[in-house]
C-alpha cells in the first residue's frame, strides 16, 4: 500500500529519489535546497538508501562527479539552486553535451545582486540554452511523481538528456502538503536499473567527452537538438503510463485549465499555476471565460500544444518570474515565438512578477485578466509590465 | 632506486594505452601519460582535462587512449575522478584504477579545490600533476607553478620585468598538509623513481597524488631531445627535489651531496636565458633555504 505523508516540496523530491535509487549523489548545500541533500543524506545514514553520497565542496565539483558517474552508466543525482546553478553552469553544458542523464533539481531562487535567498525563475531561466531538459513543478505531490519520472525521461536510450527539476524555491520547497508516496515495488518495477550501451566498460573500452572539428561539431550538435526534441512524445508517453501504474497524470508537456472556450489564458510556470487556478474559478462564477495554461516543460518547449490551446482565445498573458533586461520576460520570448507562427495574431502581455520572491496574490491575477480585456476593447496597455511596480515610472 | 620486485625498465610493458597522438617532439607530459598507464594497466579510467593531453589525444575521430578515457572541464579532473570512484564502487566492479593527469595550471590554479575536495574525502583516486611550469596548450602563460625568472608569454622579460616574479606555489606540501594518504613528487628524468611512485600510488586505499616534473621543450625552448636530461639535472640542481609524504611523514628520497650547477641549468632554457647574476643567486639562494628546511625537518631514505 502507498501511503501519505505531510512533507514539504523538498522532502518529496527527496522521497521521490529515494525511491529511484540512484547510485550516486553528488551535492553541496545551497538555501534553499538544503533540506533535498539533507534528508538524502539522512536516508544513507540510515540505510534506507543505499547510494554513494560525494559532500562535494562546490556545484561545480558536484555535477562534475555526476559526469563521472554517468559516464560508468550509473544512476545519479543532485541538487542545486540560484548562485549555485550558475557555479556550475559550465558543467550543464558539458552534461547535455556528453548526454550524461543526470537528474538535478533546482530550487528556484532570484540571482544576486542584489542578494535575495527567495524565489524567482531568473536561475534556471538564464541557462535554458544548456541542452538540458527543464521541468517546472507545481505542488509537492507533482515534485515526487517528477523526480521519479525525471529519471526515465532522461536515461531513456532515445534522450539521454539531463533534466533539471525545477521547484519554486520557498512557495514549494518549505510548503508542506499531503503527498502520496507510492511502493517501493511498484517503483522498481516501473523504473527498473537504468542500463546503458554508451557507458565505460572493460570489454568495450570507450574514449568519452572528446574534441571535436568544425566538420563534425554541428553534427553532434544536431543529434542533441534531435533528442530533446523528439523527446516531447517520450515525456507524454512516460506521464501516461507513470499515470497508468501510479493513477495521477499531469498532462504532458503543459498542463491546460479551463481553456477549452476561455477567452482569456494566463501561461505560467510552476506554483503561481495554483492561484491562478483559484481566480479563474472566481472569474468562472462570474461568468468569465478564463483559462490557465501551466507550461510543465520549457525544454522541450510545447510550441504546438500553446498554439494550439489558445487558438480560439482572445488574449493570453505569460507570466514571467524573471526579466531578461532591456527586453521581455524569457517565457514570453518564447510564447511569442511559437504564436507567431499562427497567422491569428491575438493580443499577447507579458506580466513581470514575483521577482526575488514577492507575493503575486490573487488580486493581481484578476488584474492581469482586466489588462486583458481591456487591451482588446483597445484600451492602451503595456506590452511588457511589471506587475505591482511600487516606484512611479513615466511610462 | 630499481624496484626489483616491481615494474622496471625490464619488465615493464610493451603495451601502449596512449599512442597516436600529436604531442610535440619530446613532450615530457604525454611520456608522463604513457609510463603512468603502463604501470596501472588496461582496468584504468583515465580523466584529463582541457588541456595539452585531450588536444594532442583526443579529437574525434582520433582518439589516442586505448582503455576508458573521458576529458573534464579544466576545473573538474578531480571532482571527475571522484565521481568514477563512487560510481564503480556502486557498481559493485573490482580491480580497477582511477586516474587523473592534469597540468600544473590544471592542478596548482584552476584546478586545486577540486582536488582539495577528493582528498578530503579519501576518495580513491590516483592524481597525477604533470608540471611544465606553464599553461602549455594555450601559448605558455604563466601559471602557479611557473618558477621564478621564468619567461612565459604572459610574464615577458624586459627591460622593467625580468619574467615570472613569484615563485613557484608549495603544491606538494600543500597536497600533503591534508594528510594526505600518499603523495610524492617525481621527475621523468628519474624514470625508475616515478614508476615506482605509480605502483606505489596504485595500492594506496584512499587518495594518492603525485606532482612529477615533466618538460615541455616546445615551451622551455630546449631542443626535442632535451626533456630527459633537463628533468634530471633539475632534480641534481636542487631546483627540484624526490620525496614522499605518507603516515604524517615527509621523506627525502634524494638528498644530493653537492648539487649540480644552477647557471647551466638554466642558461640552457629560452625561458631563463634573460636572467642576470643577481637574478640566478636569488634563485639558488631562494633553493637553498628550502633545502636547509627540508634536511632539517624531513627524513631521508637515500644518502
Amino acid at each position: 500500500m502507498s501511503k501519505k505523508l505531510f512533507i514539504s516540496g523538498n522532502d518529496a523530491v527527496a522521497e521521490g529519489v529515494r525511491l529511484a535509487k540512484p547510485h550516486v549523489i553528488a551535492a553541496y548545500p545551497i538555501t534553499p535546497q538544503t533540506v533535498v541533500v539533507e534528508r538524502l543524506a539522512e536516508m544513507v545514514e540510515d540505510k534506507s538508501l543505499a547510494s554513494e553520497f560525494l559532500h562535494v565542496e562546490s556545484e561545480h565539483s558536484a555535477l562534475s562527479a555526476c559526469m563521472g558517474s554517468g559516464a560508468l552508466g550509473a544512476r545519479t543525482f543532485t541538487a542545486t539552486s540560484s548562485q549555485g546553478l550558475l557555479y556550475l553552469s559550465e558543467c550543464l553544458h558539458y552534461a547535455s553535451g556528453g548526454r550524461f542523464p543526470i537528474v538535478m533539481m533546482n530550487a528556484n531562487r532570484s540571482l544576486a545582486l542584489p542578494w535575495s535567498i527567495y524565489g524567482d525563475h531568473r536561475d534556471s531561466l538564464s541557462q535554458l540554452d544548456c541542452g538540458w531538459i527543464q521541468i517546472y513543478v507545481e505542488d509537492a505531490q507533482e515534485s515526487l511523481d517528477m523526480a521519479i519520472q525525471s529519471f526515465a525521461i532522461a536515461e531513456h536510450l532515445s534522450v539521454l538528456t539531463p533534466v533539471m527539476l525545477n521547484l519554486d524555491g520557498f512557495a514549494l520547497t518549505h510548503t508542506y502538503e499531503l503527498v502520496e508516496i507510492p511502493e517501493q515495488k511498484e517503483v522498481d518495477a516501473w523504473l527498473p536499473p537504468f542500463r546503458t550501451p554508451y557507458a565505460m566498460d572493460f570489454d568495450k573500452p570507450k574514449n568519452m567527452g572528446f574534441s571535436s572539428q568544425p566538420s563534425d561539431n554541428t553534427e553532434f550538435k544536431y543529434q542533441q537538438h534531435r533528442a530533446i526534441s523528439d523527446a516531447k512524445e517520450i515525456i507524454k508517453e512516460i506521464d501516461s503510463s507513470f499515470g497508468n501504474t501510479f493513477g495521477r497524470t499531469y498532462g504532458g508537456l503543459v498542463d491546460a485549465y479551463l481553456c477549452g472556450d476561455a477567452e482569456f489564458i494566463i501561461i505560467a510556470l510552476g506554483s503561481v499555476a495554483g492561484t491562478c487556478r483559484t481566480v479563474i474559478d472566481e472569474l468562472r462564477k462570474e461568468g468569465r471565460k478564463a483559462g490557465l495554461l501551466k507550461i510543465r516543460f520549457m525544454r522541450p518547449f510545447p510550441d504546438e500544444e500553446i498554439i494550439t490551446i489558445t487558438r480560439n482565445a482572445k488574449a493570453i498573458a505569460v507570466i514571467d518570474k524573471d526579466i531578461s533586461f532591456g527586453y521581455e520576460g524569457t517565457v514570453f520570448t518564447n510564447v511569442n515565438s511559437a504564436l507567431s507562427r499562427y497567422p491569428n495574431h491575438i493580443l499577447k502581455l507579458n506580466f513581470i512578477a514575483g521577482l526575488g520572491g514577492r507575493d503575486i496574490p490573487k488580486e493581481s491575477i484578476r488584474e492581469i485578466f482586466d489588462k486583458l480585456n481591456d487591451g482588446i476593447n483597445n484600451n492602451s496597455v503595456k506590452t511588457v509590465e511589471f506587475l505591482n511596480l511600487n516606484v512611479e515610472t513615466d511610462d | 632506486m630499481i624496484n626489483k620486485n616491481g615494474i622496471n625498465a625490464r619488465t615493464i610493458t610493451d603495451k601502449e594505452f596512449f599512442y597516436g597522438h600529436k604531442a610535440c617532439a619530446g613532450c615530457g607530459g604525454s611520456l608522463v601519460v604513457r609510463l603512468a598507464l603502463k604501470v596501472l594497466g588496461e582496468r584504468t579510467f583515465t580523466v584529463v582535462p582541457a588541456g595539452c593531453m585531450s588536444a594532442v589525444g583526443f579529437i574525434y575521430p582520433q582518439l589516442c587512449f586505448t582503455g576508458n578515457a573521458i576529458i573534464s572541464t579544466f576545473a573538474g579532473t578531480a571532482s571527475m575522478l571522484s565521481g568514477i570512484a563512487a560510481a564503480a564502487k556502486a557498481l559493485g566492479l573490482k580491480d580497477y584504477h582511477v586516474l587523473g593527469i592534469a597540468g600544473d595550471g590544471g592542478t596548482a590554479d584552476i584546478g586545486l579545490q577540486a582536488l582539495s575536495g577528493a582528498i578530503d574525502r579519501r576518495d580513491k583516486i590516483i592524481y597525477i600533476c604533470y608540471d611544465n611550469e606553464a599553461y602549455m596548450n594555450t601559448g605558455i602563460q604563466k601559471s602557479g607553478l611557473t618558477p621564478f625568472g621564468a619567461k612565459t608569454t604572459t610574464t615577458p622579460a624586459g627591460g622593467n620585468i625580468r619574467g615570472t616574479i613569484t615563485q613557484k606555489k608549495n603544491l606538494f606540501e600543500i597536497v600533503a598538509a591534508h594528510g594526505i594518504d600518499y603523495a610524492a613528487t617525481a621527475s621523468i628524468g628519474y624514470t625508475q623513481d616515478f614508476l615506482n611512485k605509480v605502483q606505489k600510488a596504485s595500492k594506496v586505499e584512499g587518495t594518492s597524488f603525485i606532482h612529477v616534473f615533466a618538460p615541455c621543450p616546445t615551451g622551455w625552448g630546449t631542443p626535442s631531445d632535451s626533456a630527459i636530461d633537463i628533468a634530471r639535472e633539475v632534480v641534481d640542481t636542487g631546483l627540484w627535489y624526490l620525496a614522499e609524504y605518507e603516515n604524517d611523514e615527509f621523506i627525502l628520497n634524494k638528498n644530493p651531496k653537492e648539487f649540480a650547477s644552477v647557471e647551466k641549468y638554466l642558461k640552457q632554457q629560452g625561458r631563463f636565458r634573460h636572467l642576470q647574476e643577481e637574478d640566478i643567486e636569488n634563485i639558488i639562494a631562494s633553493r637553498d633555504r628550502k633545502w636547509k628546511r627540508m634536511r632539517e625537518k624531513w627524513s631521508t631514505n637515500n644518502k
